[in-house]
């Protein structure tokens, strides 16, 4: 994920300074890490240095005197160009449910326990994020998020089934060779 | 009925059933459990014996061997009467395709389990509007199933499942034919009438969203039940 990608994103919409860019971007993306400040107004003076961004004003609206930022012509461009890039499909399978699998059948272990395991622990994830999805009052950014995290958990499910179903295969012609 | 309300008690009961269709056993010693209220997905890949499992909760077929209880009584010993009662009044069903009358409005397809349980027609005709008007679909009563979308058609079966009240309301693949955003609209819509009105749901699905919208989920495997998940 960039954060900085993010940021000119937020600033699409006009300047903003760092606090409430952190309170926006963590109502935009619920299922994601909130964003520490620090890192929020590290990532603005970085824009401003590569000119993606610039001070558009101090103000203190009565609190603390706060720095707003808006984006610049050259930040609409990148961030442009950003949005529009393919994002490269992923070329390794590098996720723990497949390491664990693998060495469980390389150390003689119990995969179909595992994944039995596993399949419940991510039907009860699932079981959350539909009832977020469909609550009453849930915004767009919520549901959006939701559905992200529940076809990705689907496909965890799929690649499941398809190993149980190939262990069975294989411990069936171990059985009988 | 002596469980009526009481969410810790057993609705409906299944114990170790077999089932055999000609040469092939769909069901081996499967057993569930349905509670008060609860909706149920019954998962598992095709042939593990998830349709036969509903057929048998609903009284649609005998099983071979093992017991089907409902509220108290056996239903694989009842008769056919009381068995087509039980399905008239107490349960509703709903399939992936074709439960619609192709020569019915949408409006008189939910009319009609009303009609047959003795209510008039002005009566039967409002209350089923009512219901359409409850799953979003009150704009397409006058159209035949012929017209209607794949999600708008199955919306109305749901009407017509629950029109009657029934304290469970078996679906089997019910949006099996329907795309992921129809697909969300009929399962937003039966689950959320279900916790209503408290009717207990057994829903059969191949898709882990779809059982997602569930309480709770056993796993079917070669006709047994491999895991019985429990509820949140």
């Amino acid at each position: 994920m960039s954060t900085r990608h993010i940021l000119l994103g937020l600033l699409a919409g006009g300047p903003s300074h760092g606090y409430d860019l952190k309170r926006r971007h963590d109502e935009r993306f619920p299922q994601a890490r909130p964003l520490a400040y620090g890192q929020v107004y590290t990532t603005l003076q970085r824009l401003v240095r590569d000119g993606l961004a610039e001070v558009d004003g101090t103000g203190s609206d009565g609190g603390p005197e706060r720095t707003a930022y808006r984006s610049t012509a050259d930040g609409s461009r990148e961030l442009a160009r950003w949005a529009g890039e393919i994002a490269p499909p992923a070329p390794f399978v590098t996720n723990e449910i497949f390491a664990k699998v693998v060495v469980s059948i390389l150390a003689d272990g119990d995969p179909e326990a595992y994944l039995r395991a596993q399949r419940a622990a991510h039907m009860e994830r699932m079981r959350e994020l539909t009832a977020v999805k469909t609550a009453k009052g849930s915004d767009l950014a919520t549901v959006l998020s939701a559905d992200y995290a529940l076809n990705h958990l689907d496909a965890d499910l799929r690649w499941m089934a398809t190993t149980a179903a190939r262990l069975t295969t294989l411990t069936a012609e171990v059985d009988t060779a | 009925m002596s469980n009526q309300g009481d969410t810790s008690v057993p609705l409906l009961a299944a114990r170790d059933l077999a089932k055999t269709h000609g040469r092939t056993r769909a069901l081996s010693g499967a057993s569930a459990e349905l509670r008060v209220g609860e909706i149920l997905a019954v998962t598992g890949t095709s042939g593990s014996g998830k349709s036969t499992l509903l057929h048998c909760l609903a009284g649609i077929v005998r099983p071979d061997e093992g017991t089907v209880t409902y509220a108290g009584e056996r239903l694989d010993e009842l008769s056919e009467k009381r068995l087509s009662e039980l399905r008239r009044t107490e349960f509703g069903v709903v399939f992936q395709f074709g439960q619609l009358i192709p020569e019915l409005t949408a409006v008189d397809n939910v009319a009609l389990p009303l009609l047959l349980a003795g209510a008039s027609r002005t009566d039967a005709r409002a209350t089923a509007g009512e219901w359409l008007e409850r799953f979003g679909v009150r704009g397409q009563g006058e159209s035949r199933p012929g017209e209607l979308s794949g999600g708008q058609s199955q919306r109305v079966a749901l009407a017509r499942a629950l029109v009657t009240a029934p304290r469970i309301v078996f679906a089997d693949e019910p949006t099996g034919a329907l795309d992921s955003l129809a697909s969300e609209q009929v399962m937003t819509a039966l689950v959320g009438t279900a916790r209503e009105s408290g009717t207990a749901v057994l829903l059969i699905t191949h898709d882990a969203q779809v059982a997602a919208y569930a309480d709770r989920e056993i796993r079917l495997t070669d006709g047994t039940v491999a895991t019985a998940g429990v509820a949140a």
